[in-house]
């Protein structure tokens, strides 16, 4: 039947154990308030019930010192705890720039993976540990948000933008997936696996499954088939921005604002190209609204990520 | 057909003990028989008496939605009801209970009951709008009611876009609407409240007179009338949204989905705090009273007050902080999100040292107020988890969350309600409850509290998320914990209906002030005549004139 | 401001208690347009060119018409209740009239501005087309504020008639402080509701049309 009672989830990151600390620290600090305070109420309440014999000559009705004591000192330990959880919080935040990228769609109510070289996963998720991973996911309905306890970590999955998360497992194992942000009907089926394997073994794993073409060949083709070289191919006839070298890259549009390319930039403009036009083009590109899915959008954008600087339009990944 | 001689019969009949001994008129309850005389009332007392019906009606649809739900959890597996039926019975449980229930519970009625008394006024100071909130809560009721019979709403209270306005198939728009007019009732309320604060308070009640019921209900008036329109709006754009398909929310059309969460949550951030300051003004007035000593540190309560409804508009992103906001803006929040739990702190310790050197009794009304306090106080404690960003990640939509927001709704909020109605029960009917079972009733809802809501913590840090009616097996034991003392909680509910009916008959009848309460309220017969004093009172007198030895007011 | 019960006479009392009340409901209108107002600057400050676009294809002339009418109906409204507070009964219904008058046109040269807005397919929906717009949805989304900021507001100015018409009886039919009294607090909302209009023309029909 049951597996019985387990009061924190396994930890499979120092990240997640980092979390632990923090909430087991909080959980004692509000022990020991909670506790205190029950304790004076109950004290007070036998000590001072109607009739009994105890001291109640001048009850205070202020006392300044201990006011003040109960008012500052709180202040500190709840900025100190801001700071603490901020700080974990903020290194949770940023995904170091040499992450093993995977991609994610999620859906009603399947999340799908997608790795750098093709291979593929429905709810479930094949992960090297010691490695930092970084996923960039979108969904195609509605929100979703990729839980996992084990890595006491999780990110809504916004439609129309891309949401990242990073975690580096350092356990072996096999960890539950959930969607924690409601979503229709089979919200509570929306779960998978979370395969956290050694890295040799990884590698031996995807080189398995490499029986599509990677992201990036895949993005070359949608690239091609959907006519983008028309006008984005260097020899074309049509002033189109050059996009090699595009992701990380500052883009001054139009309006006199700049920005830096990122997916979520590429996304855009390949969905809503109105939106930011980029200074000195016309805004003449078409939109691909309902030509593209998410994960072709993410294909092309491993494209456009594969080619350097040096390289032109129309050269293969 | 009431003749003169048949009401003074009645009159006589009612009259039990009275302090000064002469007869009086009869009281508010014998004004009229008929459901008319009731339904187009413009008495606030009589008003209080229709939104407690009306109100304690929609407690129980909520709380049986809430039963079905704790019945579905028992198993992991889904054996009660399937899917899409669960997803309208929470939706149902949470629209009912923080729109229908909640915000209008202690302000429109012992706002309406007591307030007026308390300052000295013999009405508030638009009785007829009074009236007219009372039939827009009922008609957006009506509407809520109408959405459920026609097959529920299953959006979550929530309303999170693009779900609600493009892929729900359900009555969203009905349900929109009746919570729209339930809005605006709560606006009027609101609005009725500051006026008579600021104008109907009795000769020499300055403002560090009120006692702090007065207080809180001002505090929460403001957020009501200054809240409440953005969630109109809010809902509204929500609703055009999904008839015309405009795009204001949908990523499709270039719209943002979090642009309606930051518009949500900005309301319903302050809401929390219209359904927790009253409780907080309740709890004021019933320890003073049953501790018979003055409450510790006036100003800084009342201050606290303020504070609390100020902050509290500034820290709504804290919903927000895996949706895809800044981790700027998240910064922000959280520091906020700490702030506004000190001026909470400060009043949960003020409570406790108004115990110290006091002479205390345990009667029903003290066990829910002593109940509130150290239940608030744990909430209080689990919203320190909440705000700090890197637990939050972790915990936020799960039932970590589930569990703090019923420890200050349940725990804090009906506990401070349920205090409240054994506190006035004698001011509003006449008539004494029977105190052996409400104290066996506060101690059935403490425990089947406790029992229901705190596993629900560890399930949330376990990684059990909200709104699941299946869930992972190893989930289960605490599932049943929590299952069990929904039955007890349930069970300590229905007792005060049973024996709150009862005395209404044989209940012993009620002095002016059978507590020795200080408070103008106190200073009228029990129940209350329609024009509430036959003189206005003079409302110089400290608030909480309690003294301790002698157990009686000076 | 002492507002016990002794000091004031009932006159005063019944009046402060009408002030007081219209402030506050004043203060929760702030709040119901508010959100309306942020969701138009989000919107202009996501997509500025196309907002600014949509801007210049509102008619000005009829906005710009309105507003003098508008601006006129509160001096009407203002003069009203000087009148009436001098005991001229008669100018003060006079001048109501004015108020009504104007606030019809309004109303009127809304309803025809609606009309050329819906034969020129500036609707929101599924005919809806702006000449060389750059970005459909986003020019959309100005449309859908812009149907939405102006209907509420019409609504609230049918609402300010209705009571203008009230004050108006009220004067005629009863002597006394009274219509005095209803007559400030109908000023107070008519004044509002004018000063809504005065933050939606610019925002509505002045943007992008400057340079």
């Amino acid at each position: 039947m049951s597996q019985g009672l387990t009061l924190l989830p396994p930890s499979a990151t120092a990240a997640a154990r980092g979390t632990d600390l923090l909430y087991l620290c909080l959980v004692g600090f509000s022990t020991l308030i909670a506790a205190t305070f029950i304790i004076i109420i109950v004290i007070f309440s036998y000590r001072y019930r109607r009739n009994s014999r105890a001291n109640r000559d001048n009850p205070p009705s202020h006392a300044r010192g201990l006011e003040a004591v109960w008012t500052i000192a709180p202040l500190l330990v709840f900025l100190a705890l801001f700071v603490w959880a901020a700080h974990d919080y903020v290194q949770q935040a940023k995904a170091p720039k040499d992450a093993l990228q995977v991609f994610i769609v999620a859906r009603q109510w399947m999340w799908k993976a997608e790795h750098m070289n093709g291979r593929r996963e429905i709810n479930e998720l094949h992960i090297p540990i010691d490695t930092p991973v970084k996923l960039l996911m979108a969904s195609q309905d509605v929100i979703h948000s990729f839980f996992v306890p084990a890595f006491r970590n999780k990110r809504d999955v916004v439609p129309g933008r891309y949401s990242t998360l990073w975690f580096q497992a350092d356990r072996p194992g096999e960890y539950l997936l959930l969607c924690a942000e409601y979503c229709g009907t089979d919200h509570a089926e929306m779960k998978g696996r979370i395969i956290a394997m050694k890295p040799e073994d990884y590698a031996r794993w995807e080189e398995r499954g490499a029986l599509h073409p990677g992201l990036a060949e895949r993005g070359y083709a949608l690239f091609r088939r959907h006519g983008c070289m028309g006008c984005h191919a260097a020899a074309s006839s049509v002033h189109a921005p050059e996009l090699s070298g595009l992701i990380g890259r500052r883009v001054h549009l139009s309006d006199g604002s700049s920005i830096t390319a990122d997916e979520t930039y590429v996304h855009d403009s390949i969905m809503e190209p109105q939106k930011d036009i980029v200074n000195g083009y016309e805004a003449i590109m078409p939109s691909f609204k309902g030509q593209l899915n998410e994960a072709e959008i993410m294909a092309i954008i491993e494209y456009i990520r594969s080619l350097g600087p040096g390289q032109i339009m129309g050269d293969r990944p | 057909m009431i003749t003169r001689a048949s009401r003074t019969a009645f009159a006589s009949d009612d009259m039990g003990v009275r302090s000064s001994g002469k007869p009086t008129a009869s009281s508010y309850l014998h004004d009229g028989y008929s459901l008319w005389s009731w339904i187009s009332s413009h008495d606030h007392k009589r008003i209080a008496i229709l939104y407690s019906l009306s109100i304690t009606s929609f407690f129980f649809i909520g709380a049986m939605a809430a039963g079905l739900i704790r019945m579905e959890l028992l198993t992991p597996a889904a054996d009660v009801v399937d899917a899409d039926t669960y997803n309208r019975l929470f939706t149902a449980h949470g629209v009912i209970m923080v729109w229908m229930f909640l915000i209008p519970s202690i302000p429109s009625v012992f706002g309406n009951f007591a307030l007026p008394l308390m300052i000295g006024a013999r009405d508030l100071a638009f009785p007829r709008l009074n009236l007219l909130s009372w039939y827009l809560y009922i008609g957006g009721g009506l509407f809520t009611i109408a959405a459920l019979l026609l097959g529920g709403v299953d959006t979550g209270w929530t309303f999170y876009t693009p779900y609600s306005s493009i892929f729900s198939n359900t009555h969203v728009i009905l349900t929109l609407l009746g919570v729209l007019v339930v809005g605006f009732s709560s606006i009027l309320t609101g609005l009725n409240f500051i006026v008579t604060v600021h104008t109907l308070r009795a000769p020499g009640m300055g403002w560090f007179k009120l006692p702090l019921f007065v207080w809180a209900i001002y505090a929460t008036s403001v957020i009501l009338v200054l809240a409440t329109p953005v969630l109109a709006i809010t809902l509204l754009l929500l609703a055009a949204e999904r008839v015309f398909g405009i795009g204001l929310f949908n990523p499709a059309l270039g719209g943002d989905p979090l642009l309606f969460q930051h518009l949500f949550w900005f309301y319903s951030h302050p809401a929390v705090y219209i359904m927790i300051l009253p409780a907080m003004g309740v709890a004021s007035e019933i320890i003073p009273c049953f501790a018979r000593k003055r409450v510790f540190g006036y100003k800084f309560m009342a201050f606290a007050i303020i504070g609390i409804a100020v902050i509290s508009f500034l820290v709504w992103g804290h919903h927000m902080f895996v949706s895809g906001q800044s981790v700027y803006a998240s910064m922000v929040f959280s520091v906020l999100s700490f702030m506004v739990a000190v001026p909470s702190a400060i009043k949960v310790f003020n409570w406790t040292a108004t115990l110290y050197k006091a002479s205390i009794t345990f009667t029903a009304p003290m066990l829910y107020a002593l109940g509130f306090v150290i239940l608030f106080l744990q909430g209080g404690l689990t919203g320190l988890f909440l705000a700090s960003l890197s637990i939050d990640v972790h915990v936020t939509d799960t039932y970590f969350v589930v569990a703090h927001f019923h420890y200050i709704m349940v725990g804090g909020a009906v506990m401070a309600y349920m205090g409240a109605i054994h506190y006035w029960w004698p001011k509003i009917t006449g008539r004494m409850y029977a105190e052996s079972w409400a104290r066996v009733a506060a101690l059935i809802i403490f425990a089947g509290f406790n029992l229901t809501f705190f596993p629900q913590y560890l399930l949330g840090y376990d990684g059990m998320p909200r709104r699941y009616h299946t869930y992972p097996e190893q989930f289960q034991v605490l599932n049943i914990l929590s299952s069990s003392g929904a039955a007890v909680l349930a069970i300590g509910y229905l007792l005060p209906i049973g024996y709150l009916l009862w005395s209404l008959r044989h209940g012993k009848p009620a002095s002016d002030n059978p507590w020795q309460a200080t408070g103008l309220e106190w200073t009228t017969p029990s129940p209350p005549p329609q024009h509430n004093f036959d003189q206005i009172p003079n409302g110089a007198a400290e608030p909480y004139d309690y003294i301790p030895e002698k157990g009686v007011q000076e | 401001m002492n507002t016990d019960n002794t000091a004031c006479s009932p006159q005063a009392q019944i009046d402060a208690r009408a002030r007081i009340g219209m402030w506050v409901f004043l203060g929760s209108e702030i709040m119901f347009f508010g959100p309306i107002f942020f969701s138009y600057m989000y919107g202009r400050y996501e997509w500025p060119q196309a907002f600014e676009a949509a801007s210049r294809s509102t008619d000005l002339a009829c906005g710009t018409f309105n507003t003098a009418v508008l601006l006129t109906s509160s001096l009407a409204v203002a003069a009203a209740l000087l009148y009436a507070e001098n005991g001229s009964r008669v100018q003060a219904r006079r001048a109501l009239n004015a108020a009504v008058l104007l606030g019809l046109l309004f109303l009127l040269v809304k309803s025809y501005e609606y009309l050329q807005d819906w034969h020129e397919h500036l609707v929101p929906g599924p005919s809806f087309q702006m000449d060389g717009a750059i970005d459909l949805a986003a020019a959309q989304l100005f449309y859908f504020i812009y149907f939405f900021s102006t209907l509420l507001h019409a609504l609230h100015l049918i609402i300010g008639i209705a009571l203008v018409l009230y004050c108006h009886r009220y004067l005629a039919h009863e002597p006394g402080h009274g219509a005095v009294r209803r007559l400030e607090i109908t000023g107070l909302y008519w004044h509002f509701v004018d000063m809504i209009w005065i933050f939606l023309f610019p925002a509505l029909y002045l943007a992008g049309r400057a340079s």
